[in-house]
């Protein structure tokens, strides 16, 4: 049991994804920390500061910034795109999310909006009565020329079991940063093609419709 | 339905499979009426290329009638058409640059790891070649379902044969961009490597494009005869020093253009290819590179280098020094097929292109198996089989 909630809050922390960068910049700033090394993102560091769970991911998506804005921010969107999110609702000013995980462990998380600029952030946290503490920030920019708008998606959490719980994650194949980059390209994908790409042969075989299944 | 499927290295199958169904909006599915097996497919029947499962269903070079369609397809029932074996969402980036083989939404995300892993970025989807590409079920079948069937599939006129545009899938378009990437200048001797299907075509378009000379290099003469019939020098590398005869035949310029139709299986007993064999034996993922290494040093300086050839790994003992101190240029890829499709049919309807010259043998899905084995084992005599499901045996014709 404990294994498979390991994986479970794992994987679907990515999902959420989570605030962060900006706490974090807030934090470093404040310090009066030393010069950064580079102009690369900090979660492209070959060696992460210890302590931090921090994993970040970006796509292009050819659509305008506002739909790729207007279509996240809807958040009873996200489990489309989301593999492990199966539902998200709204309970007065939060939003409550239902994460799946292997051997039917569930996880909730009660988040809250951060922060929001139209067209351009969203970011929110987990607040009291949630499985996790995670906090997540999406960005939406303009792409150079015709290709769309960037979306660059952080996010913080704390792993549940340390080290050992993002070893049992990555055995199944939903350590944080990989779900991350998955679930972008979903969205890139609906977003782009108005479909998500299988290679089934049978309806029974894509992965909605097994994730519809075992619900 | 009854499709081929792969079972390890040479274990190929024809068994009954359950029958394809629509799923995305923009699906069509197809009735195979003719396809074909490729060269291509001659690394996955070798156990060459890596992420194929057994069970897989092969085929990339395929054509059929449409008889059902997803709600946002743009074909209708009855139509015939030809498939590129290239899946392209027309929508990504890469699409609507026309570089079709690069489509960023064709290729499921959960297959994308492992090409992203291997190149640094995941390949597109292809039609039945390996979990790589997409584990998408191929067209060696009697039903294949293709999605995006508003961007790839071309619609064929009737008073054209399926052997006269079946290879608008696959063949001649990788044969023609293998042309088109040697950018060839009207006067210029152009040097191709394989005459198998797609460095027939590629010598056909060469001489289009206004090539002065083309050489055909291999070692099948059935093959080579094929080239001289469709204006090429041939030359023989088991009988002949191929360097030496290039040097010569090009008046000690060396060849303008370079073509590899060779790719990752090259033949041969020169001892880079001997030492190839052993490390593709062992399976480390080490392409057999000869054809490729060869063009390099012949050709000359400031010339240009097109390898439609498929490779897939490692190749060591690369002369990158010839590369760079020579100032080659080099242009490769999966074809763009859906770029070519209509200037290519319309060369097929005027006569411009003859596409049936290469087809060697004609058989019923059933043989397939029996198929894949001939085209492998007889390259000299086997130059393209088309497998007809529907076709009975009595009617198996060979030309």
């Amino acid at each position: 049991m404990s294994t498979s909630r390991t994986a479970t809050l794992a994987g679907s922390l990515v999902t959420l994804g989570v605030l962060t960068a900006i706490s974090m910049r807030a934090t470093q700033k404040s310090k009066g920390s030393p010069k950064k090394r580079d102009d690369a993102p900090d979660y492209t560091h070959k060696k992460p500061d210890a302590g931090n769970t921090l994993i970040g991911r970006s796509v292009t998506i050819r659509k305008p910034r506002e739909e790729v804005f207007r279509f996240w921010r809807e958040f009873s969107h996200l489990p489309q795109f989301m593999e492990n999110v199966e539902s998200v609702h709204k309970e007065g000013g939060f939003t409550v999310w239902k994460i799946k995980g292997p051997a039917g462990c569930n996880v909730r998380l009660v988040c809250r909006v951060t922060d929001e600029r139209e067209g351009e952030l969203i970011a929110w946290s987990s607040v009291e009565g949630s499985d996790v503490r995670t906090e997540g920030c999406v960005t939406f920019t303009d792409a150079p020329g015709d290709r769309g708008t960037r979306v660059s998606l952080t996010v913080q959490y704390d792993p549940p079991a340390g080290e050992i719980g993002r070893f049992i994650a990555k055995l199944f194949l939903r350590e944080p940063a990989i779900q991350a980059r998955h679930d972008l390209k979903r969205l890139k994908m609906l977003l782009e093609t108005g479909e998500i790409a299988t290679s089934a042969r049978l309806r029974s075989q894509t992965r909605a419709a097994q994730k519809e299944n075992s619900r | 339905m009854k499709a081929l499927t792969w079972h390890g290295t040479r274990d190929v199958r024809v068994e009954n499979v359950d029958d394809p169904e629509i799923i995305n909006p923009r699906d069509a599915i197809l009735k195979v009426t003719s396809t074909a097996i490729c060269g291509s497919d001659l690394h996955l029947y070798d156990g060459v290329i890596p992420g194929v499962k057994s069970g897989d269903v092969l085929g990339h070079e395929f054509m059929g009638e449409v008889v059902e369609t997803g709600r946002d397809s743009t074909l209708k029932n009855g139509q015939r058409v030809v498939v590129p074996f290239t899946i392209s969402c027309g929508a990504c980036f890469h699409c609507q640059i026309q570089q079709y083989s690069c489509c960023e939404n064709s290729n499921p995300v959960e297959k994308q790891d492992m090409s992203a892993t291997l190149y640094g970025h995941p390949m597109s989807g292809l039609f039945g070649y390996s979990h790589l590409t997409g584990g998408y079920s191929g067209g060696q079948a009697e039903y294949v379902r293709v999605p995006f069937s508003d961007v790839g599939p071309i619609v064929v006129p009737d008073h054209l044969d399926d052997d006269d545009v079946l290879f608008l899938s696959d063949i001649l378009p990788t044969g023609w961009m293998g042309a088109e990437n040697a950018e060839i200048q009207p006067d210029d001797t152009v040097a191709v490597w394989g005459c198998g299907p797609v460095g027939l075509f590629a010598i056909q378009s060469a001489r289009l494009m206004g090539a002065s000379c083309v050489i055909a290099i291999d070692h099948y003469p059935h093959r080579l005869e094929l080239a001289r019939q469709l204006g090429a020098e041939a030359v023989d590398f088991r009988t002949t020093n191929v360097r030496e005869a290039l040097m010569e035949m090009s008046g000690g310029i060396g060849v303008d253009a370079v073509i590899d139709a060779v790719g990752m299986e090259a033949h041969g007993f020169a001892p880079d290819n001997l030492l190839d064999h052993a490390k593709q034996k062992v399976g480390i993922g080490a392409d057999r590179a000869h054809a490729l290494r060869q063009a390099l040093l012949a050709v000359r300086p400031g010339g240009r280098v097109s390898i439609p050839g498929v490779y897939g790994g490692m190749a060591d003992k690369f002369p990158i020094g010839a590369m760079m101190e020579k100032a080659l240029q080099v242009r490769t890829g999966q074809t763009h097929v859906q770029r070519y499709s209509h200037d290519l049919l319309e060369k097929i309807e005027q006569g411009e292109l003859d596409t049936t010259f290469l087809i060697s043998h004609r058989l019923p899905l059933e043989d397939a198996a029996r198929g894949y084995r001939c085209f492998h084992d007889d390259q000299n005599e086997w130059t393209k089989v088309v497998l007809k499901p529907g076709m009975t045996s009595t009617q198996e014709k060979s030309s």
